[in-house]
């Protein structure tokens, strides 16, 4: 039977922009049903691998839209899944555009996966960024406008590179399918088209917009975008960059680095948007590892990562809904005013710092293994460095700061702390299930990753005791230096603050000297230009007057004196003599004329 | 439910940590004398009895002093520094 393909991203499209006509009481069915259709779709094609949506383009292109193997089919899976709990919590959103915004972020999702060139991969890509910027713009928090902004002008920056990037191995090679590049022979294309992708991925220099975007979006939009963006894009690394090595020591820097951002951070959003970044430097490594073991742990880890970081996500939004507040320094003691929602905040935080029987234990040890394999013994044991401070952030500072110690409290915060509507409950609940589910049926996540030949048995003796070790220690550690972990009313700088600068530099050199310049040629025109203006004016102006005026009246008046002295000597008044006058010279001409 | 649980066990601090404690050394003598150190990654591993307990600690001191040290030295700064 031939295979009917209808792209994925084409329902949520249509879903989207059919939406304003759905009125209630079908609207609420209608926002479930499409991403449902949509998860449908993915799941369909997932039974019929295949190259799908050949598309000639003006000649000489071949567009791929379909590309349906076992890389793409996991990470459609999950996005698609992600795109139901998502939209599920953001059920009572009134404002239509904001789920028109997310659902069109989400088919730019799935049209990078599916994608099988790079026209196709940058037409959703620039999508996923346009998309998105709104899901920030839509907050009406200060400061959302401006890091929209921010968040828009960076993706631009990074869609540029890809661009250049990709156009250059076009003019070189006369290929556009987007495919592993080649580790040995790498060309200048070769970096950018890395660099563009990176960008997404938030790999550091490049990693500065997440936590800025993420903890400005709307409490709807960052559960969104926590999942899509990062995860395409160690998706399309995997699919071109598998084995290069600079891609591990950029992964576990990348770990480290938000690591460290996170335990210093104030604003709950930010910190979730650092571990974001630490948790895809886990994935970037795993994809700079390249085996088999190592795809599949970055698989594995994205997937798992979308699910509890949406989570944690969700949950951090429940208090941003119900507070308004979203910093340490405004929080605590709150244990009873939300318990389910610090219920859902440790199950994420227990499933990223890798507890057994949730999800994290069955996807980041893979990272973590298939680098001891590989002989990267620094890499291992930094990681697994990284999944101690981990635990220490997410699993104990987090919950800890908010819900337990001191109350930091105000009366409104107080008031308005309560546990949020049941939708929320409902996407909390499903993706908490999902979490234990990954970590305790392994069937489940195992049988997507696109290496089914190679085992990992990640319920080992071994690997839990040292698993076991790894938390029972952070966690007395952490009784007893979680003073230094505290919170405090601070920001951290980071590298975006050379181009918030030299954008502050700009408006400084705008306000100062380029208006000062202008008001300087005002002022000159003022004094130079208009005065000698006004000069020449008066100059012509007399010249006018006397010189021309007084020609042309000198010569009238000339004129008339003369005649007054011809009238004066020969119109005496006397008809005869007029006559006589006037006859002797029409004679003295006739004669003389005669006679010559 | 979970207010109760937590309230109770707060009330009973004490009990609490000594039962924690408990199991933490439980669980260290398991992995000293239990486990088959066999697939250990490493030299180390094998043949250090609670490697990873002491891994974990030391890597909770380092993270933490130093995020303290570099927060402090310039890194943390006061919230409105952009302006907004």
């Amino acid at each position: 039977m031939e295979t009917s393909f209808i792209h994925p991203s084409l329902i949520l499209i249509f879903g989207a922009l059919l939406l304003p006509l759905i009125k209630e009481p079908f609207r609420k069915i209608y926002l479930c049903g499409v991403p449902l259709l949509t998860f449908l779709d993915v799941v369909y094609l997932s039974w019929h691998p295949g190259v799908y949506g050949v598309v000639s383009f003006m000649g000489d292109w071949t567009l791929t839209f379909g590309r349906v193997d076992n890389l793409s089919m996991i990470f459609a899976f999950i996005m698609a899944l992600m795109a139901i709990i998502g939209t599920v919590y953001g059920l009572h959103v009134k404002d239509d555009v904001q789920h028109v915004a997310a659902w069109c972020y989400v088919s730019g999702s799935l049209g990078v996966i599916y994608s099988g060139d790079y026209l196709v991969l940058f037409l959703f890509w620039e999508l996923m960024a346009f998309a998105s910027t709104f899901l920030i713009w839509f907050n009406k928090e200060p400061g959302s406008l401006a890091a929209g902004y921010r968040y828009l002008l960076v993706h631009t920056f990074g869609g540029v590179l890809l661009l250049l990037g990709f156009v250059l191995r076009y003019q070189v090679t006369g290929d556009l399918s987007f495919v592993q590049l080649d580790e040995n022979n790498t060309q200048l294309f070769t970096w950018l088209i890395m660099a563009g992708l990176m960008l997404n991925a938030a790999v550091p220099p490049l990693h500065s917009w997440l936590p800025d975007a993420y903890s400005k979006a709307t409490v709807t939009g960052a559960v969104f975008m926590c999942a899509f963006t990062t995860k395409t894009a160690v998706y399309t690394l995997a699919r071109a960059f598998a084995g290069f090595d600079i891609l591990i020591v950029l992964g576990v820097i990348m770990a480290i680095y938000g690591i460290v951002y996170a335990m210093m951070e104030n604003d709950i959003r930010k910190l979730l948007g650092w571990e974001i970044v630490s948790q895809v430097g886990y994935m970037v490594a795993g994809v700079g590892i390249g085996t088999a073991l190592a795809i599949n742990g970055t698989c594995a880890h994205a997937f798992a990562h979308i699910l509890y970081k949406g989570l944690l996500f969700m949950a951090a939004g429940a208090l941003i809904h119900a507070t308004g507040k979203s910093k340490f320094t405004e929080f605590g003691g709150l244990y009873r005013k939300m318990p389910n929602t610090l219920f859902f905040m440790v199950i994420g935080g227990i499933s990223v710092s890798a507890f057994p029987f949730f999800s994290g234990f069955v996807s980041k040890s893979m990272i973590i293994s298939a680098s001891f394999e590989s002989h990267l013994m620094v890499a291992g044991f930094l990681l697994t460095m990284v999944s101690v401070g981990t635990f220490l952030v997410a699993g104990l500072r987090l919950p800890y700061l908010i819900f337990f110690g001191e109350d930091r409290c105000s009366k409104e915060t107080q008031a308005a702390a309560t546990d949020p509507p049941w939708n929320m409950h409902m996407a909390m609940a499903a993706a908490a299930f999902l979490c234990l589910l990954i970590g305790s049926y392994l069937p489940f996540l195992y049988n997507m990753l696109p290496y089914k030949e190679v085992a990992y048995h990640p319920y080992t003796g071994y690997h839990l005791s040292e698993t076991l070790q790894i938390l029972a220690f952070a966690a007395v550690a952490f009784i007893f230096l979680k003073d230094k972990l505290g919170a405090r009313p601070t920001i951290s700088l980071d590298l975006d603050w050379f181009y918030r600068m030299s954008g502050r530099g700009f408006l400084w050199l705008a306000k100062n000297p380029i208006q000062w310049l202008d008001t300087a040629w005002g002022s000159a025109y003022k004094v130079v230009g208009l005065y000698s203006l006004m000069v020449i004016a008066k100059f012509s102006s007399w010249f006018d007057w006397h010189g021309i005026d007084g020609v042309v009246d000198g010569s009238a008046r000339c004129v008339r004196a003369m005649g007054r002295r011809v009238a004066v000597v020969f119109q005496r008044g006397q008809i005869q003599q007029t006559l006589y006058y006037s006859i002797t010279f029409a004679a003295i001409l006739l004669i003389s004329y005669v006679w010559s | 439910m979970i207010v109760n649980l937590i309230d109770y066990l707060k009330e009973r601090m004490q009990t609490v940590k000594v039962f924690g404690a408990i199991a933490v050394a439980a669980m260290v003598v398991w992995t000293i004398v239990g486990v088959d150190t066999h697939h250990a990654h490493t030299w180390m591993e094998a043949h250090i009895p609670g490697f990873w307990a002491m891994f974990s600690v030391l890597s909770c001191v380092v993270l933490i002093y130093f995020a303290r040290w570099f927060g402090k030295s310039g890194i943390m700064t006061r919230e409105d520094y952009y302006g907004d």
